[in-house]
């Protein structure tokens, strides 16, 4: 193919979700069920056949391709910030992921929404959230990234409150919303600090010229590493701005596997992969980077093992996850975080699909404890959610065993990361296993705990995708060497790791460490799996609760922040500053009531008045007369 | 082109409304449309023509009279890209103001229409007098019938709230006339002639301690019109009371004449004086923008709501007027129109949803969506216009302020950020609370929008989306001009 050509395929990339969102959108209702979903699930399929065409002309001779459509503003002589797309290794990892799994999801949902009402609507908003992760992902700018950044926040603003008649779910919109808005405008200020220091905001140029101005440890690329991490952190759910995604499970399962595990979330990584020779000139916010995505990744864990929700627990495996492409970031293993962010696509999708699968087939039972015995049931769908628990829990030759095996073996050696961080993984990695079992044991063995009967969709297109998305995360862990062609020029910068005194007993552990998780939940949580009757509940402790609810931070921050604000708006509802100014009016009408009862036709007050006054003027005479003779005879 | 004609043109209309409407009813309306339309028309069409063989980059003198020879005040009108830009959003939002008052206005009609364009002309003359006489008089003329569109046609409490506005800007614009004697003064006594005239003024070498004061006198009036905190408060009040084209006037233009003064006569007139005082109208415009998020927020009147929100829109224009930058420079200015277009947006919204259910109160609404989906698309676009959502033209406009404005104010505009997310936050809140969530009033009684309505809101929304992604449409005959402001101000008064 001629370079014009793969340059405008390059530009048509988010074209054609955008132009199926604009049909769906004006049409809306009029649109059958079969019309719609054909033309939302045939715009992805166009997307998608573009970008793997697109990924295959690059090439080592061809690294990058960038179109230029046009100029959007100009902040100086030298800096025009336009709309123009930049493909290189890691953006066509990306671009392949957002579309791939975009499209079988696309799919699935297309089978799954099928009965609500708003049918067209929802796959309208699906597409336009690949627009705009598309966008977020091609840009070649700052400002465009933003403009993708934002976009994808609103797209799950309005997909997390689909159901919004619930208010609930309105709610959890607008936490999410409002949440990642924090982070957006740490990182909108991190963009004012790179122009106001570079005088530039096109990426590329951005990364050379740090690399050229500053040296390690400069304050600048400190500052604005650090707030663009603020932008990274509150997208993609991690410490401290964390709290929005579990309840961002309110929205339909298919966003939750699209935007809440695979893409959107992905993008605060993304970022400072993106950005990353900027972070490397700032080892401090590296170190950061990695207890950022250590602690989050411990703490999510944590939260996932008591959750009775089956998508919360998913919700707060995504955030572990996560968790740990952060920490793969922080450590300098660039490559190792985006092949997990790919891994975990695959296998987090399926897990999010299956689960939605599920839940369809009970009704919209979403609580593991009214769950239990669907081995056998669901023979299809829990093989399937097996699959994914496989390579969530990493056990060896699933996809997520290549990822994670990846970052675990470069955390210890790592200079900004360390033996520290290391335990941290390991340790998150046996919290994932035991969780995932105890996800399993509850939903899939055991006595059947529903009352309803079983609906099991029998629609080939949500079988298809959800096979799909099996096979891929099962033999994921052959991209390897693909993806680390592609991501090796990318970055050329990252650290080379030097594996100096590591134990020899390191990579064991690692490998045995989700073995142990599985022993100790097959003894530990023996009777979630027991066949009997026994009668089964929630750990309803304290510290189970505290646990459920993340750890309280909702809780901190509602007194910290929200209740503030909320008591400041309340107390000056009135508007002080017009109160003030009201008080002039106040005055004024003041004396005119006093005057007005003066004038009131009685003729003793009149004459009483005008004595009074009289006596007064005298006196006021009186005393200047004498005070001017006193004054003139002392001028004499 | 004659902007004489323009004005003269808006007011015969209007006055033909008046009369016509008493022959037959509901004809006024179509008379006032037809003819703004016609003078959009004549506007645009002399543009293009003029376009070539003048230079709107400076200001292009169109007419200078004598009007009263003894004091040498004069009827002087010009234009630059400035001028161009406000009177054509003018122009188009009288269009819209036309459109929401179709049904709404039900007495008095044809008088309404003459205040309308009256107002409008008043407001045009604004944008382009250069004789500061005849501004001032341009000054008063708008706001006369625009109290009386308050007063006659609003709300509850609309007399309360005329009387307010009315006062607050009588009041400032004093202040502003003192100032203005008082610098037609000092040319008598540096030339020995008395004069009114812009450009005569720009010559003057007026001493720092002069100016300063008589900066203080125009920066006042302005910043009540903008308004800024602390003065702001007639403008909840104002917005709330009025009906809903007088908000859409009021949001849409009227504010943008106070930040007109700011640029064309606060700026220009005394640069060293402003510069001095930069970093306190700077602050004092982050302050109307966490102020007004915040007052926002509180609101449960939908009107309201948005009315506070305009406050801290307009502390962006203020931040960015007085970085003395040339991005900001540009930010400002499509603020202005930015703002312009999506607060009128957003007051036409209200303006529909009174009309449904005759309420502003936040705590009423609810579920609109499902039975007006239309009504909610655009709601929603409006709102995320407002809280800045990129691909819509507040977004440029807040990113270049704020941009240009951390070149010098840092840490001013780390806070100013803050308003990003406290305008997500009152967004949320206007949205969710009228759109979403259980369906309050029973789903038949709410209609989805008509052909008119959804005529303003698509015209709206469309020019948000064009001014997002192309935002050259106006910036471009601001570049130059902004970067010789920022040059002139920095270098003349730093050096």
């Amino acid at each position: 193919m001629s370079q014009s050509t793969i340059e405008s395929l390059l530009a048509l990339l988010p074209l054609y979700p955008l132009v199926s969102f604009v049909l769906l959108i004006s049409f809306a209702k009029r649109l059958s069920w079969h019309l719609a979903a054909s033309i939302s699930v045939g715009a992805m399929v166009l997307s998608a056949i573009s970008s793997f065409t697109l990924v295959q002309s690059l090439s080592v001779e061809v690294p990058v391709l960038s179109t230029h459509l046009w100029a959007w503003f100009t902040l100086s002589a030298n800096e025009q910030i336009n709309i123009s797309f930049y493909l290189d290794g890691l953006a066509a990892v990306m671009i392949c992921v957002v579309t791939g799994i975009g499209l079988l999801i696309h799919i699935f949902a297309a089978a799954y929404m099928k009965e609500d009402a708003n049918f067209t609507r929802f796959m309208a908003y699906m597409n336009l959230f690949i627009v705009a992760m598309l966008i977020l992902v091609l840009a070649d700018n700052l400002v465009l990234l933003y403009l993708g950044w934002e976009g994808v926040g609103l797209c799950s603003f309005l997909l997390i409150g689909f159901w919004h008649h619930e208010r609930a779910n309105a709610l959890a919109a607008r936490k999410a919303f409002i949440i990642t808005r924090v982070g957006d405008t740490a990182m909108a200020i991190g963009l004012f600090m790179i122009f106001k220091e570079i005088g530039q905001l096109t990426i590329a140029d951005v990364n050379e010229s740090a690399r050229a101005l500053w040296i390690i440890g400069d304050s600048q690329p400190y500052w604005i590493a650090l707030l663009l991490l603020g932008g990274a952190v509150g997208k993609s759910a991690q410490l401290p701005l964390q709290t929005w995604l579990p309840d961002a499970m309110a929205g339909p399962t298919p966003v939750s596997a699209l935007i809440h595990a695979a893409t959107m979330v992905t993008a605060g990584v993304y970022l400072i992969a993106r950005m990353h020779p900027l972070f490397l000139l700032a080892p401090e916010v590296m170190t950061y980077v990695a207890w950022i995505g250590a602690l989050t990744l411990l703490l999510a864990g944590i939260a996932a093992l008591t959750q009775t929700d089956i998508k919360r627990v998913l919700a707060y495996s995504t955030m572990s996850q996560i968790g740990y492409m952060m920490l793969s970031l922080g450590a300098g293993a660039f490559s190792a975080g985006v092949f997990h962010l790919m891994t975990h696509a695959f296998f987090k999708a399926l897990l999010f699909l299956t689960a939605g699968a599920i839940i369809l087939a009970l009704h919209h039972q979403q609580n593991l404890f009214k769950m239990g015995g669907l081995l056998k049931r669901l023979p299809l769908e829990a093989t399937l959610f097996s699959i994914g628990l496989v390579c969530l829990m990493a056990l060896p030759g699933s996809s997520g065993f290549f990822s994670k095996e990846a970052i675990i073996a470069q955390i210890f050696s790592s200079t900004t990361a360390g033996p520290l961080l290391w335990l941290c993984a390991i340790v998150g990695a046996l919290i994932t296993s035991i969780y995932s079992c105890r996800l399993f044991f509850l939903a899939f063995m055991g006595k059947a705990r529903f009352e309803t009967s079983l609906h099991p969709s029998s629609s080939k297109l949500l079988k298809l995708s959800l096979i799909a998305l099996a096979i891929l995360s099962l033999v994921g862990g052959a991209f390897t060497n693909i993806l680390a062609l592609s991501l090796a020029p990318v970055f050329a910068l990252a650290p080379v790791m030097k594996i100096l005194n590591e134990p020899a007993w390191l990579h064991s552990v690692a490998i045995a460490t989700p073995f142990v998780g599985i022993l100790f939940s097959w003894f530990y949580f023996a009777k979630y799996r027991a066949p009997g009757d026994e009668k089964l509940s929630e750990n309803t402790s304290g510290l189970a609760r505290f646990c459920q609810q993340g750890l309280g931070f909702d809780r901190v921050y509602s007194w910290l922040f929200i209740k503030p604000y909320c008591a400041l708006a309340q107390l000056n509802r009135k508007d002080i500053f017009d109160q003030l100014m009201m008080l002039n009016a106040w005055y004024v009408s003041l004396w005119h009531d006093v005057l007005v009862s003066s004038q009131n036709g009685k003729i003793r007050w009149y004459a009483a008045a005008i004595g009074l006054a009289t006596l007064l003027l005298l006196l006021v005479l009186l005393l200047t007369v004498n005070i001017g003779e006193v004054s003139m005879g002392v001028s004499l | 082109m004659s902007i004489t004609f323009v004005m003269c043109s808006l007011l015969v209309a209007g006055g033909l409304a008046w009369f016509v409407e008493e022959v037959k009813a509901n004809s006024a309306r179509y008379l006032a449309l037809f003819s703004v339309l016609a003078i959009g028309a004549y506007f645009a069409l002399s543009l293009v023509f003029t376009s070539q063989s003048v230079n709107y980059n400076q200001l292009h003198l169109l007419e200078r009279l004598s009007w009263i020879k003894s004091l040498h005040i004069e009827y002087a009108l010009a234009i630059d890209y400035l001028s161009i830009v406000l009177v054509s959003l003018t122009l188009f939002l009288a269009l819209i103001c036309i459109l929401v008052s179709w049904h709404e206005i039900k007495e008095k009609v044809g008088f309404y229409y003459f205040n309308l364009l009256a107002s409008i002309a008043g407001i045009i003359g604004v944008f382009t007098a250069v004789d500061m006489f005849l501004f001032f008089f341009f000054w008063e003329v708008m706001l006369l019938p625009m109290t009386a569109l308050i007063a006659i046609w609003g709300h509850e409490n609309k007399h309360f709230a005329a009387i307010k506005f009315f006062i607050f800007t009588q009041v400032s614009s004093l202040l502003m006339l003192v100032a203005i004697i008082a610098m037609a003064a000092v040319h008598f006594k540096q030339t020995g002639q008395l004069s009114f005239f812009y450009q005569d003024w720009l010559a003057l070498n007026l001493p720092l301690s002069l100016a300063q004061y008589l900066m203080l006198g125009f920066f006042i009036a302005f910043a009540v019109k903008l308004p800024s905190v602390p003065v702001h408060s007639w403008l909840p009040d104002a917005h709330t009371q009025a009906p809903t084209a007088g908000s859409v006037l009021l949001a849409g233009v009227l504010l943008k004449t106070g930040a007109y003064g700011l640029i064309r006569f606060v700026l220009h007139l005394f640069p060293e004086a402003s510069l001095n005082f930069a970093p306190f109208a700077a602050t004092l415009g982050v302050v109307s923008i966490l102020y007004g998020a915040k007052m926002a927020f509180a609101q449960h009147d939908f009107k309201r709501l948005v009315a506070y929100s305009s406050i801290s829109h307009m502390g962006f224009v203020m931040l960015a007027l007085f970085s003395f930058n040339a991005i900001a420079y540009q930010g400002a200015v499509l603020t202005i129109v930015a703002h312009g277009l999506s607060s009128a947006a957003l007051f036409s919204l209200a303006g529909m949803i009174y009309s449904r259910i005759h309420s502003r109160n936040l705590t009423h609404m609810g579920g609109f969506w499902q039975s007006a989906p239309r009504m909610g698309g655009f709601a929603l676009a409006f709102a995320a216009a407002a809280f800045g959502l990129p691909g819509l033209a507040n977004f440029v406009a807040e990113f270049l302020s704020l941009v240009g404005a951390f070149q010098v104010y840092p840490l001013l505009t780390m806070f100013a950020a803050l308003g990003l997310i406290g305008s997500a936050i009152y967004g949320m809140v206007l949205f969710q609370n009228s759109f979403q969530g259980e369906a309050s009033p029973p789903k038949s009684l709410f209609k989805d929008l008509s052909t008119r309505e959804l005529l303003v809101c698509s015209a709206l929304l469309s020019l948000l989306i064009v001014i997002g992604f192309y935002p050259n449409l106006v910036l471009t005959f601001f570049q130059a001009k902004a970067i010789t402001l920022a040059a002139n101000n920095l270098i003349g008064a730093v050096q």
